[in-house]
């Protein structure tokens, strides 16, 4: 062997050496002390990082796990069995978990909401509606009725209903919220399963207006939100509920004049 | 004066994000909030500083008198690993809140290849020691620059329309480009 190889080689040796002899003081120094947990929980997930539950990454969620502020079943990459192996881990019940099920709000089907004065002959998708400022509903912010929840749900659990509003079948829903992310006018949103109280109109018009528009619209008088101590705010004509307040015996949804704050079961 | 116009040709005139196009990983990847933006230039011009010393030492004191020339990618590599190494240990010890928004793009620093750029630019341009602190230092302040202002522009860029097939990544390399262009303003004013 020549010379250079053998001092390049001793360089290289001697380089690597030194700064892993450096990181080894940092880390003895630096070393965070940490749950063991998380790093048993962070083993079971896919370590893809994909971001999928909302968290920054594989590890993100594992701490949230541990420190309890996300769900052990909060992995949509890992499914059942690595939700199983969290369960396990954390010593919890991967079922317990409350479900979470899509909420279509607007009623304003065809018998309901006003149309235009021309007709639209476009491809019945509701992005195409949606970029010629909404086919044939005067309202801005209804459902078009085009189906494109009802074509995104990857488990048949939406339907269009003969009235051109989308229903969901929550026997069939798994509440990966696809048909969230499919509607252009963001009129589907996510709940848990549990709860009641909606307002069934995303019409941010004035009264008057919203009146033209659609015979079920909310016409923004406010009279939820007077007696509900705070849980409903208005916000440009529409009700905004903040559910951790609400008590719903004291909303008054008898007086709602176009039944646009309601409640239902979703289940 | 020389180590000034040094620093601010590394920063501005020749960044190396917007004139050179090296680094855009972090760029585009931790842009979508300012504050971890500043953060993660901060982080890079942590990186960029001490790697301009330790590899100026190790090229001049050790690769040169030997003739190891040929090693110098090798051993920058191993310099910038360690580093990065280094601070996210530090980081996490720090500030536990900071290490998860840089996620993973704290270890991929040392894939950065704005950072190898550096080292290798440094013994290319043939810098004393002092010059080249100020040029890591100035490129380090340019990435902080570049990502800054592309964070800044992202954040208002999600409330505007739009259109679906410019969503994402495409506007973002696209506002990137813009960006550029108008680096290219700076270019020539300082020739070091």
């Amino acid at each position: 062997m020549d010379a250079t190889l053998l001092i390049a080689i001793a360089t290289m040796g001697g380089l690597g050496f030194i700064f892993a002899g450096g990181l080894a003081i940092a880390d003895k120094k630096l070393r965070v002390e940490e749950n063991p947990l998380i790093g048993k929980v962070n083993d079971v997930l896919p370590g893809a990082n994909c971001g999928g539950c909302g968290s920054a990454g594989c590890y993100d969620f594992a701490v949230k796990v541990v420190e309890g502020k996300v769900s052990v079943t909060g992995c949509p990459v890992g499914g059942e069995d690595t939700a199983k192996a969290i369960a396990e881990i954390m010593g919890v019940d991967a079922s317990g978990s409350v479900k979470m099920l899509p909420v279509v709000l607007c009623q304003g089907g065809l018998s309901e909401a006003a149309t235009k004065m021309a007709h639209y002959y476009g491809p019945i998708s509701c992005s195409a509606m949606h970029l010629v400022s909404g086919a044939n509903k005067q309202c801005y912010y209804g459902c078009l009725g085009g189906g494109d929840c009802v074509e995104a749900c990857p488990f048949d659990a939406m339907v269009m209903n003969s009235n051109g509003i989308p229903e969901v079948i929550p026997e069939l829903c798994t509440g990966c919220g696809m048909c969230v992310k499919a509607c252009p006018r963001n009129v589907i949103e996510m709940h848990p399963a549990d709860r009641e109280v909606f307002v069934f109109c995303k019409n941010h018009d004035d009264p008057k207006t919203a009146k033209d528009v659609c015979k079920v619209a909310c016409l923004g008088c406010g009279v939820c939100a007077r007696p509900s101590d705070g849980a409903i705010v208005m916000d440009d004509f529409l009700p905004i509920i903040d559910y951790s307040k609400l008590d719903d015996s004291k909303i008054p949804f008898d007086k709602c004049r176009t039944g646009a704050i309601k409640k239902v079961h979703l289940n | 004066m020389e180590l000034f116009l040094i620093f601010l040709s590394a920063a501005i005139v020749n960044n190396f994000v917007l004139a050179y196009f090296l680094g855009i990983c972090p760029f585009i990847g931790v842009s979508s909030k300012l504050s971890s933006a500043v953060s993660m230039g901060m982080a890079t011009t942590f990186v960029m500083t001490i790697t301009s010393i330790v590899t100026w030492l190790i090229y001049h004191m050790i690769l040169i008198p030997f003739n190891l020339e040929f090693l110098q990618y090798v051993s920058f590599i191993l310099v910038i690993a360690s580093l990065v190494q280094f601070v996210e240990m530090f980081i996490k010890k720090v500030s536990q809140p900071l290490y998860r928004a840089l996620g993973i793009f704290l270890p991929l620093i040392t894939t950065n290849c704005a950072i190898l750029g550096l080292a290798l630019f440094i013994i290319l341009r043939e810098y004393t020691f002092i010059e080249g602190i100020f040029y890591g230092l100035g490129a380090g302040a340019g990435f902080t620059l570049a990502i800054s202002i592309m964070a800044g522009i992202r954040e208002e860029l999600d409330l505007a329309d739009v259109p679906k097939p410019f969503q994402g990544a495409a506007i973002t390399l696209i506002v990137a480009g813009i960006l550029a262009l108008a680096f290219m303003g700076f270019s020539g004013m300082i020739s070091v």
